[in-house]
């Protein structure tokens, strides 16, 4: 983790969120550096879904504010910048694999050559012209995939990004992942699968009921016993 | 200039969708068709009866079916959470409505153009009297019903209930709109000219286009992010 405004891609701080009156996010605050992979854990409504959406710019904060490359989630720069996998595949049925990405390209200002590319780097050049409908999972997830990595993004959010993805589908995403990172993309990745995250990130943070238990770089300990993290920093309860 | 490229790309995504599901547009058309079959059995509508309901009928017929296909406007979005991604990229979230709402007056527009001819032989009217100010109370109305059913579609596109409160919620609002497309399509299909009370008429729905679109395109961003 970097220190706020030193380096920081992205910054968190004092964030409430309340749905009523509960209040699924309290005070976190954190940042992450240029080129920075986090891990975001934490158990079942611990509020991970709840953060990335405030920061991918889908809701906002209650209190407290967030900055993405030193701008608010919302503004049109920002949204240039942010990637978002989440829970859902984003792509449309109706439309071919080729129309999908051709349809996000025109709306980020792309030229058509970047959806054929990714196509290609996702193997579905051969498919391309098939609805999505039509597609196997495998198939789907992967032009999912294909379809946030699209504009090259500088920041990456990823919700759960590996749960129910094929062995091909892992493939592509952590190649993905390897060649944002080696142009200075920043992730942050929630997950329930700490053994495959902790391989992957530089900085771990672990929420716990809306709280943020524990924020730092990710240590050997962790890599060695992925549940040491619970055991020393979540409440038990 | 790309946020009207954006517009278009959206329109042009929703129409394609439409044309290659056609959920709503059929489901648009079979109400509409069957409600003007229903109207003309069950009331026998002598000529006198045709000229002073015929308006109100069409009106109805366009509100009912119209709701079908706005309802499906952000809801399309819906099963792979096609919105966030839609809401991610860098287009101003108007840009995102008024492409949405091109698209489903389009489709609406279609909808009561096949049904003008459906209504003229089951009704024994000649609609085509005072086709072009028709054309134009027709596109005024349907933009007003565009413009509130879509900002409506997208405040009620999270609740599990949405294709009862679309209706809930549009109606009312739209109703000085319905009243003026009412007004005006009963005498331009009883031959009259666009003078008098009825450019009166026609200035109610412009009026109403204007307000309602600056109002929608101001609070999207609001209705869609908070």
């Amino acid at each position: 983790m970097s220190a706020p405004g030193v380096d920081s891609i992205l910054s968190v701080d004092g964030v409430w969120k309340f749905y009523g009156d509960y209040p699924a996010l309290r005070d976190v605050s954190l940042s992450l550096g240029k080129g920075k992979c986090l891990a975001l854990i934490g158990r079942n409504g611990a509020g991970k879904t709840t953060l990335l959406r405030i920061l991918a710019g889908f809701s906002k904060p209650g209190k407290g504010s967030v900055s993405i490359v030193g701008l608010e989630p919302r503004s049109t720069e920002a949204r240039r910048r942010i990637g978002f996998i989440g829970h859902g595949i984003s792509v449309y049925d109706e439309l071919s694999a080729s129309e999908n990405l051709r349809l996000f390209a025109k709306l980020y200002g792309l030229p058509a050559s970047a959806a054929t590319d990714l196509l290609e780097r996702v193997g579905l050049t051969r498919v391309k012209d098939g609805l999505v409908r039509e597609f196997s999972r495998g198939m789907r997830q992967r032009l999912a995939i294909a379809r946030a990595f699209l504009h090259e993004p500088s920041v990456l959010l990823l919700d759960e990004p590996f749960t129910s993805l094929d062995d091909r589908a892992i493939g592509v995403l952590q190649q993905l992942l390897r060649s944002a990172r080696n142009r200075g993309a920043s992730v942050i990745m929630s997950t329930h699968q700490l053994r495959e995250a902790f391989e992957l990130a530089s900085d771990v943070a672990l929420l716990d009921r809306g709280n943020l238990a524990f924020a730092g770089p990710r240590t050997d300990e962790m890599l060695s016993d992925p549940g040491w993290i619970y055991a020393h920093y979540a409440d038990p309860a | 200039m790309q946020t009207l490229r954006s517009v278009f790309t959206v329109a042009h995504k929703d129409l394609r969708s439409e044309l290659r599901s056609k959920e709503a547009i059929n489901a648009s058309f079979s109400f509409a068709l069957v409600i003007l079959l229903i109207f003309s059995f069950a009331f026998d509508p002598t000529a006198e009866d045709t000229r002073r309901i015929a308006g109100g009928l069409l009106w109805v017929v366009f509100a009912f079916a119209g709701a079908l296909i706005l309802n499906r406007s952000f809801a399309r979005e819906v099963p792979n959470d096609c919105l966030d991604a839609l809401i991610a990229t860098p287009i101003p979230a108007y840009a995102l409505f008024l492409g949405k709402a091109i698209a489903s007056f389009l489709l609406l527009l279609a909808v009561e153009l096949v049904c003008l001819p459906i209504f003229g032989i089951f009704y024994n009217v000649r609609w085509a009297v005072q086709f072009l100010p028709l054309l134009l109370t027709l596109a005024l109305g349907t933009w007003a019903m565009t413009m509130i059913g879509t900002a409506f579609s997208a405040l009620t596109v999270n609740i599990r209930l949405r294709e009862l409160m679309l209706p809930v919620l549009l109606y009312p609002v739209l109703m000085p709109a319905l009243i003026g497309a009412i007004e005006l399509t009963t005498n331009l299909l009883n031959g009259e000219m666009l003078s008098g009370n009825n450019i009166t008429f026609l200035k109610l729905l412009i009026g109403f286009d204007i307000i309602y679109t600056a109002l929608s395109v101001a609070l999207i961003e609001t209705v869609l992010v908070g």
